[in-house]
């Protein structure tokens, strides 16, 4: 199957209002072409699944400054405050997840799980509505498994397969987020032949990604 | 030397050699200028790496190595990078020894809030609840004050990052240990007096022993 496409192709697959995984860490990691897509075509309400919103201008902050995302599920929204102005005003709603738990529920979400239990949270704000369930003796969190409609994932290489390898911190949610949505899309810095990235630093197995994007491609 | 360097030297002397520690973005940062000589530390970034370095030459650096503020970094030999599920594994499953994150308060329970102030800024919790649940020694970095208004309370007035007790704190003027009955003053900064910690705290601090003074050389 040939999966190699245009941002400008693949974007135009994601209805407005879909749910969306984006890697990234503060914009490291991030599939720029793809956002900065989304925002060329002007996708809106958006439910965003990242571990933070970025900066204004940067990564998935993009989308919240062109007030595309209608709901955010981050870690961490300290580095915009255009997310925090929005959240105030009541344009955007923000469902702030500790970093590991949510780590955890995109994985859940791609492994077939329900969910996970956690300790982290317990007796706090982030426990609101929560179920609590002990497990000899140690309280813990039930932490629900997260899913998406599509996943935008940036690596450092893929092969023509789709196999993906990825880079230092620019790795961070991108494998979780390439197991945990219908259609994955990524965005590799290359795209090299088949056999050229060994079995062993294959991080994502091709059968995961849908379509990748080529730089600068015209179909 | 200024308040932030005094923190950040004392803190340095909790670490030791052999260990994975975790410093929270800012103040606790700067520990790491700070660490006696020969000591073998490893820092973990929960965005994604252990054996991260200050930022290598200009030129070196790349788009895909940033510190969890993102900014810049680089990397030691024997450096490993890994995704988030694993990142916060290792924090809640028992092999990160120590984190030094900052504060906005701690109280007589040894319970820690720095993630937000309702109404004013929600930044969220990032990491920090990960954190804090699950090392195994937490040290908070913060100011003993914060324009004149005490930090250091008898409950905390802000939402909590966890329930569990931290193991310790300092700041520019103490070393404060919660323990079972309480907060106990271990130390003072140079210059600085007992009196003058009881009075820039709302806590009862506890001096079973006379506090030694705060030891801040590299």
């Amino acid at each position: 199957m040939y999966k190699v496409n245009t941002a400008e192709e693949a974007v135009r697959r994601i209805p407005d209002g879909a749910v969306l995984m984006i890697g990234g860490f503060v914009g490291i990691g991030t599939p720029q072409d793809l956002v900065d897509e989304l925002v060329r075509q002007g996708k809106k309400d958006l439910t965003l699944i990242a571990n933070d919103t970025a900066r204004p201008n940067v990564g998935v902050g993009k989308l919240i400054d062109a007030g595309l995302v209608k709901k955010a599920i981050v870690s961490h929204i300290g580095t915009n405050p255009v997310t925090q102005k929005q959240m105030i005003g009541g344009a955007i709603e923000v469902e702030l997840v500790p970093q590991g738990t949510l780590a955890e529920r995109v994985r859940a979400g791609g492994s077939g799980l329900g969910g996970v239990l956690t300790p982290t949270g317990v007796g706090t704000d982030a426990a609101i509505g929560k179920e609590t369930i002990e497990i000899n003796g140690i309280p813990y969190l039930l932490e629900t498994a997260l899913k998406a409609d599509f996943a935008l994932i940036k690596a450092r290489s893929a092969d023509y397969s789709g196999n993906l390898r990825y880079s230092l911190t620019s790795r961070n949610f991108n494998p979780l987020m390439a197991m945990a949505a219908e259609i994955v899309i990524a965005e590799p810095d290359e795209i090299v032949p088949v056999g050229c990235i060994e079995p062993d630093a294959v991080v994502t197995p091709h059968v995961l990604v849908d379509l990748l994007i080529a730089k600068g491609a015209t179909l | 030397m200024n308040e932030k360097e005094i923190i950040a030297r004392r803190v340095a002397q909790e670490l030791k050699s052999g260990t994975l520690v975790n410093l929270g973005i800012g103040l606790p940062t700067m520990v790491a200028s700070y660490l006696p000589a020969g000591l073998d530390v490893s820092f973990q970034s929960e965005n994604g790496i252990i054996g991260m370095s200050a930022l290598p030459d200009p030129g070196l650096a790349g788009s895909n190595l940033t510190d969890a503020g993102g900014t810049p970094a680089g990397a030691l030999p024997g450096a490993c990078a890994f995704d988030s599920a694993m990142s916060f594994a290792l924090v809640r499953g028992g092999h990160l020894d120590v984190t030094v994150l900052g504060g906005l308060q701690v109280d007589e329970e040894g319970h820690l809030a720095n993630w937000m102030v309702p109404g004013k800024i929600v930044p969220g919790m990032g990491g920090a609840m990960d954190l804090v649940s699950g090392a195994k020694r937490v040290i908070v970095a913060m100011t003993h004050t914060a324009k004149g208004e005490p930090k250091i309370l008898r409950k905390c007035t802000l939402p909590l990052t966890s329930v569990r007790r931290v193991d310790l704190v300092v700041t520019e003027m103490a070393v404060i240990q919660p323990t079972e009955e309480g907060l106990v003053l271990l130390e003072t900064a140079p210059g600085v007096t007992v009196d003058q910690v009881v009075a820039a705290s709302e806590a009862k601090l506890l001096m079973p022993k006379v506090p030694g003074v705060m030891g801040i050389a590299a």
